[in-house]
């Protein structure tokens, strides 16, 4: 049976292997959240999804410049996007505020961080610095019904 | 006995419990073959290739095809699967029967509600996947027959616990036996876990769907979805982590090196599986980053009985490897009997499940999930969990177990070695494409892109990761063919060579036992540590779930397939 204590000191080294390297990814991913900058969503509120296209903020989708930044207030819905031309400068910061008025979509950014679960009901709140021009694309990436997978709009970054 | 002939008696009389497993077993394994067979269309869309065209008009549509791919795969065939092998194996090991009435209430259970689910599916009124995320609504038929399947498990529970609390009024103050244990932990979790699927269809979406309430707040249900929708991994897993610690080290020739560290395992997943929902909702607003965080960190803690587990497994099959006179570092390896259909299932797809986990362990690192979130890198990422070792292990266990529950012998054992070995190719090379094009080209999962111009335009430069897609599907194709042949050409067949078959389930020998194993000791109190894991969620999720009941915001349903 000496075998057999090789094998478990073996097995204990691996246990603490394993503990010692978790500990290791949530200190980096808790250092990454600090440093995430805005990226992670936020619920900034609750509105009434029946009234999302007629009432309040959302009613006039539309991206407002605020000093040498944007905000966006944003309609995903079946099976678009609203304000659907979205221009803003290279290295402004631009806040989304973006809500649904039916069911599910996603809201991710391509080349970026930002990747939203848009909740009807729900108002999320995310924020991104675009540091390259061109196209972004914004892909619908929640089942959403049978327009799906052409759900994709997206925002132009300019000099 | 030798003198009866089967054809004129019931072959079962003697062991009931027998049939009831073979007739769990088959119902799952029939969900598989309609589930399984919509994969290659799937692979072939992210291929760029629309295939659904001919299917009309007996399939509606891409997302009509998808969600039998997933009730059936996921949730009927796992469950069935779970049902049939998590009853039997305690079942032998204690010499105990279950009580045959209520086990075939559970099966009628079973099928009466898979039947109720699946008409409004085939109408195509209820393609709304098998997450049926709200606002979109279904048929309440949909809701109802999904209710009854689910709670048909809740029967196994009963019966698994019952036959282990009378083995345990028999044998007072003994250690219960590994499977058992194994089988009494699993069902405790599922029982635990499953609360947040039944409250939700049960008090919300029933109702709904059938018009007694206007609505229901779409984060709520995600919440509760979640709540049973990550522990369900471990539904769909710990079966064949149970066969994979109580037969495969016998199959393939060795010992159970550890016990007690078996046991341990099995706890640390009742304890730990299901105070983790979040990590699927690290991108919903509504929840505080600060929860989602507790979330991951307890979500870590999940990968230590996985990470024990591949130590444990991994010594045992060398162990088993030596006996066959393997020698030095990788002789061993060599040695072990790969042309077993059964043992070779399990060697596939534990080494797939290698890359799984690690890919795992992303999903779960709430910031680089940004980055992969609801892209195709998860479907292959899970892939190669569910789809690989969970569907393999199950398959490779039938090519032992419907010979021993039936008597008769397994046909086309090499056509049984070759769709294991096209299985884990096809699987490999599918799940590695998907795999980069959701992370490369943040291409969305569950998106119908071979019948969108715009998304073919918009994804037009992952081309040759597209090609990969189609290569699996055909491989996979075939696999499927060779493995349900070999089954149901086993089962029906009207010869009987009960010589010929395993006559006991293979239970494997361990080194180390439980006897005066203080740890062993410790696991053995169930119901104690059953009380810790509902502490632990009632901590987990309970201010968040209070916070969400108390501002509700209840939205109407929609059908926009
Ligand atoms: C046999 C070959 C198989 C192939 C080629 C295949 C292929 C695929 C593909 C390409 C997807 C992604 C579809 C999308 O996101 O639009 C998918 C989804 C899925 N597959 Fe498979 N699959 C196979 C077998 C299995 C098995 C055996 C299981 C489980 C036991 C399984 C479970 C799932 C689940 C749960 C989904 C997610 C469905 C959803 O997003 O709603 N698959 N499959
Ligand atoms: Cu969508
Ligand atoms: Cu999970």
């Amino acid at each position: 049976m000496d075998d057999h204590s090789i094998i478990e000191r073996y097995e204990r080294a691996w246990i603490f292997f394993g503990l010692g390297m978790i500990v290791v990814f949530i200190l980096l991913i808790g250092y990454t959240l600090v440093s995430s900058r805005g990226s992670i969503p936020l619920a900034v509120g609750q509105v009434n999804a029946s009234e999302v296209r007629t009432q309040g903020e959302f009613a006039n989708p539309r991206v407002e410049k605020v000093g040498r930044d944007y905000v966006v207030y944003m309609q995903a819905f079946a099976f678009g996007y609203l304000p659907a031309d979205i221009r803003v400068k290279k290295g402004a910061k631009v806040t989304f505020y973006i809500t649904s008025p039916d069911v599910l979509h996603g809201f991710n950014i391509e080349r970026t961080n930002i990747n939203v679960e848009v909740i009807p009901g729900e108002i999320a709140k995310v924020s991104q610095v675009f540091n390259q021009t061109g196209e972004y694309r914004i892909l619908c990436n929640e089942y959403c019904g049978i327009g799906h997978a052409s759900m994709i709009s997206k925002i132009t970054v300019e000099e | 006995m030798a003198v009866l002939t089967p054809s004129k008696i019931d072959a079962y009389a003697l062991a009931p419990e027998k049939k009831l497993t073979l007739y769990m077993l088959m119902l799952g394994f029939a969900a598989l073959l309609v589930g399984t067979l919509f994969g290659p269309l799937q692979a072939f869309n992210y291929a760029g290739i629309n295939l659904y065209t001919f299917l009309k008009p007996l399939v509606q549509s891409y997302y009509q095809g998808l969600t039998i791919h997933g009730v059936l795969n996921a949730i009927v065939f796992t469950q069935l699967f779970g049902q049939a092998v998590m009853l039997y194996l305690p079942s032998r090991e204690l010499g105990l029967r279950p009580n045959m009435t209520l086990a075939w209430v559970s099966w009628w259970m079973a099928l009466v509600g898979l039947l109720i689910t699946a008409l409004p599916i085939l109408a195509n009124a209820a393609s709304v996947l098998y997450t049926f995320y709200p606002p979109l609504q279904a048929h309440w038929a949909f809701y109802v027959g999904a209710a009854i399947f689910v709670l048909s498990s809740w029967v196994t529970v009963y019966l698994t616990l019952e036959m282990w609390m009378r083995w345990k009024r028999r044998n007072p103050g003994q250690i219960t036996p590994l499977a058992t244990y194994m089988a009494v932990t699993f069902w405790l979790m599922w029982w635990l876990c499953s609360l947040g699927l039944v409250v939700e269809v049960a008090v919300f979406l029933i109702p709904w769907s059938t018009g007694l309430i206007g609505g229901v707040d779409p984060l709520l249900m995600r919440t509760l979805f979640w709540f049973t929708g990550h522990p369900i991994v471990y539904f769909w897993l710990l079966p064949v982590y149970t066969l994979a610690y109580t037969t495969l080290p016998r199959l393939a020739g060795g010992k159970l090196i550890s016990d007690p560290l078996a046991r341990l395992v099995f706890l640390l997943f009742l304890l730990f599986s299901i105070p983790v929902g979040f990590h699927h909702q690290f991108s919903d607003p509504g929840i505080a980053p600060a929860w989602k965080f507790i979330h991951m960190v307890l979500t870590m803690m999940v990968a230590v009985p996985s990470l024990i587990t591949a130590f444990t497994l991994a010594a045992s099959l060398e162990n088993a490897g030596r006996a066959r006179g393997g020698q030095g570092w990788f002789g061993w390896i060599k040695a072990l009997p790969w042309n077993n259909p059964t043992v070779l299932s399990f060697l596939l797809g534990l080494l797939a499940f290698i890359p799984g986990g690690a890919g795992g362990m992303v999903n779960a690192s709430f910031t680089l999930n940004q980055g992969i979130h609801n892209t195709t890198w998860i479907p292959g990422h899970f892939h190669l969990q569910v789809a690989t070792l969970v569907t393999m292990g199950a398959m490779g266990t039938a090519f032992w177990l419907i010979p021993h529950l039936t008597g008769k012998r397994l046909v086309g054992e090499g056509y049984a070695v070759a769709s294991q070995w096209l299985w884990f190719l096809g699987m490999f090379i599918m799940t590695f494409a998907l795999h980069w094009m959701g992370w490369l080209y943040q291409i969305p999962r569950r998106a119908f892109i071979s019948g969108s111009p715009a998304a073919m335009e918009a994804y037009k430069q992952s081309g040759v990761w597209m090609a990969l897609n189609a290569i699996s599907g055909i491989i996979l194709t075939i696999a499927i063919i060779f493995f349900f042949y070999v089954i149901f050409a086993t089962a029906l067949q009207s010869r009987h060579e009960p010589s010929q078959v395993m006559a006991e389930v293979p239970f494997t020998q361990v080194i180390s036992g439980p006897q005066g194993s203080g740890l062993a000791a410790l696991t053995e109190r169930v119901w104690f540590w059953f009380g810790v894991a509902v502490v632990l969620v009632v901590l987990a999720y309970g201010p968040v779930l209070f916070q969400m009941l108390t501002h509700l915001n209840p939205v109407p349903g929609q059908r926009l397939w």
